[in-house]
């Protein structure tokens, strides 16, 4: 009977608790978009989130700051992000099929080698892929960002896609086998609609991964026409930051809308991907 | 299932013998095949070679032997950024991983408003690695920054947090926790796993709370704990992009936020040392792979698997 008394009072105060980290948590978010319409000074002297004069001139000054206007490097990295998504689907889930449902020679040393291959860090590879990639002439073109992804090298996907697959009932496969169905049709027509959860998941975190890298995209462009959205804002930074925090913020919160919105709509999958792959 | 009780199956396992399919297979696993050659195990074996080499892309590579291993012991810097490096990893992922369970513990078992604190938390892991959230840091823990003007209404006087040698480290530690909260959808997903018959009999018996959390929960979830901590301290090892916005990509002031990453890109692409470069490389390779090693050793003492 005390701990049900207990358990009653307790549980305003654990509300109380988690409302007040996760405010302080996402306090420095909400301040960069409530200062990205505040004049310079105003967000140096303001630490609240109360806006008396709004300004907008900070988004259209943010935007023209750079040698070319913001959506340009929105665009090209979209182009990187869509080129990504498009191999990681298309060579993620070839390979995931064969791990998952084919019987082949040394197939468990391939499998030991893929879950390897997650943990591989790009730092250990960037040095001789770089001095590849520069040999055939792609660095300052989108393609040594996109060409790894069309090769299956986000291991960490296979993976996810391997755990889905498994999990699918086998008898389709064997009744289409039955019926006269080879691997490359049943992997298209049985298993590849049947694994919309794991797609939409890989999409979702393909995305996000991409939008935000930085690393990589630093190395391989370096021409401004070719810039990112991550490296323009860095150059943002480097020449301006002195001057204008207001536009630099005006663009800060531009880059980070895309993630927003698929944190909104993709959640579900974000959550599940995150929970069956780490999860039991 | 995750991809580390994986591994510790196929070690054991042996696979039945049955139709084999190696032609579809190959069909199926050919872009991989070709990413293993060209953009993952390949360039790892080539960055060995290179290890061995002087060259900066211009002139053809030339063979100095063991130099740029031998330069490792002797760089000082590349010393200085393994200690930067190692008290961002062994401060900042403890802290993460005890935030996550933390939180998680307090979201667990039909919390109302449980969906939407779980997004709350979970929303700053996805913004963590963004140059806009290292851009946003540089201010908040400037000297005139966001902190500081909080600080102040408490009457307390700031600092540059970030200028200052000895406390720039602590503002990348203190984002690094701030994402805590992709392991803390891992640990809910394991907390909803255990059977609740356990706390139900545990409370008939009058086991208090600490009780029960050392000795249900701690070992039903410890396969989890040792997942993300293995997982984090890899990830933690490769951070570079808010070291490099915040230091404006110099791992400075006095080479406090220089991480090992941070050294190496600079000494590959800013210097075009490729050969050290290649060098620091597999270093770190080793040293992450040490430390998996002694994590997966120390995980027969405290890692309690169930089935």
């Amino acid at each position: 009977m005390t701990t049900d008394v207990l358990r009653r009072l307790s549980a305003p105060a654990k509300h109380a608790g988690l409302i007040l980290l996760g405010f302080v948590m996402l306090y420095p978010v909400l301040w960069m978009v409530v200062s990205s319409l505040r004049p310079d000074d105003e967000i140096f002297r303001s630490p609240g989130l109360v806006l008396d004069t709004l300004r907008t001139e900070n988004y259209s000054q943010g935007w023209d700051a750079l040698s070319s206007p913001f959506g340009h490097y929105l665009i090209n990295s979209t182009i990187v992000v869509l080129g990504c998504i498009i191999g990681n689907l298309v060579s993620c889930s070839m390979a995931a099929y064969a791990f998952a449902r084919l019987e082949f020679t040394g197939k468990r040393w391939w499998f030991g080698i893929m879950l390897g291959t997650i943990m591989l860090p790009i730092h250990v590879i960037i040095v001789p892929q770089y001095i590849l990639f520069s040999q055939l002439d792609w660095v300052n073109t989108f393609l040594p960002l996109i060409v790894p992804k069309i090769l299956a090298t986000d291991a960490f996907f296979i993976f996810l896609m391997v755990q889905f697959i498994r999990g699918l009932p086998r008898e389709l496969d064997e009744a289409a086998r039955i019926d006269g169905c080879g691997h490359p049709r049943i992997f298209l027509r049985i298993v590849l609609p049947l694994m919309k959860p794991a797609l939409a998941t890989t999409t979702i975190f393909t995305f996000i991964w991409t939008w935000n890298d930085f690393f990589s995209q630093l190395i391989y462009l370096t021409d401004p026409e070719m810039y990112t959205v991550p490296v323009a804002l860095r150059s943002f930074v480097d020449s301006t930051v002195s001057t204008s925090w207001g536009s630099l913020f005006a663009m800060n919160v531009v880059s980070l809308v895309p993630i927003f919105l698929a944190f909104l709509f993709g959640q579900r999958y974000l959550v599940r991907g995150i929970a069956t792959t780490g999860g039991k | 299932m995750s991809a580390l009780d994986e591994l510790r199956r196929l070690r054991r396992s042996g696979t039945a013998v049955r139709k084999r399919d190696n032609k579809a297979a190959f069909w199926f696993l050919a872009p991989w095949f070709a990413g293993l050659l060209f953009v993952t195990i390949g360039p790892v074996a080539a960055s060995f070679g290179l290890g061995f080499t002087k060259y900066n892309l211009i002139q053809p590579p030339k063979f100095i032997g063991l130099d740029n291993f031998g330069r490792i012991f002797t760089d000082e810097r590349l010393h200085n950024a393994l200690g930067v490096t190692f008290t961002y990893v062994l401060v900042s992922v403890p802290l993460q991983l005890a935030f996550a369970l933390g939180v998680a513990m307090l979201l667990d078992r039909g919390l109302r408003g449980l969906a939407f604190y779980r997004s709350a938390f979970y929303l700053p892991s996805l913004l963590g690695s963004s140059v806009a959230i290292a851009v946003l840091w540089t201010q908040i823990f400037g000297a005139e920054g966001m902190v500081n003007r909080v600080l102040a209404l408490f009457g307390i006087q700031g600092k540059g947090w970030i200028s200052d040698p000895d406390t720039a480290l602590s503002t990348l530690i203190v984002l690094n926790v701030w994402t805590f909260g992709a392991p803390m959808i891992i640990f809910l997903a394991g907390l909803r796993q255990i059977p609740a018959v356990y706390y139900e009999a545990a409370a008939i018996d009058g086991v208090g709370r600490w009780s029960r959390f050392r000795h249900i929960t701690l070992p039903l979830l410890s396969p989890i704990i040792f997942f993300n901590l293995v997982l984090q301290i890899i990830h933690a090892f490769q951070s570079f992009t808010q070291a490099f916005v915040v230091s404006g990509g110099t791992g400075g002031p006095s080479d406090s936020t220089m991480f090992y990453t941070l050294y190496l890109y600079q000494q590959g692409f800013s210097r075009f040392d490729m050969g050290y470069a290649s060098a620091l490389a597999w270093f770190l390779l080793l040293i992450i792979g040490a430390f998996t090693a002694i994590n997966f050793w120390a995980a027969r003492f405290w890692v309690f698997y169930d089935d």
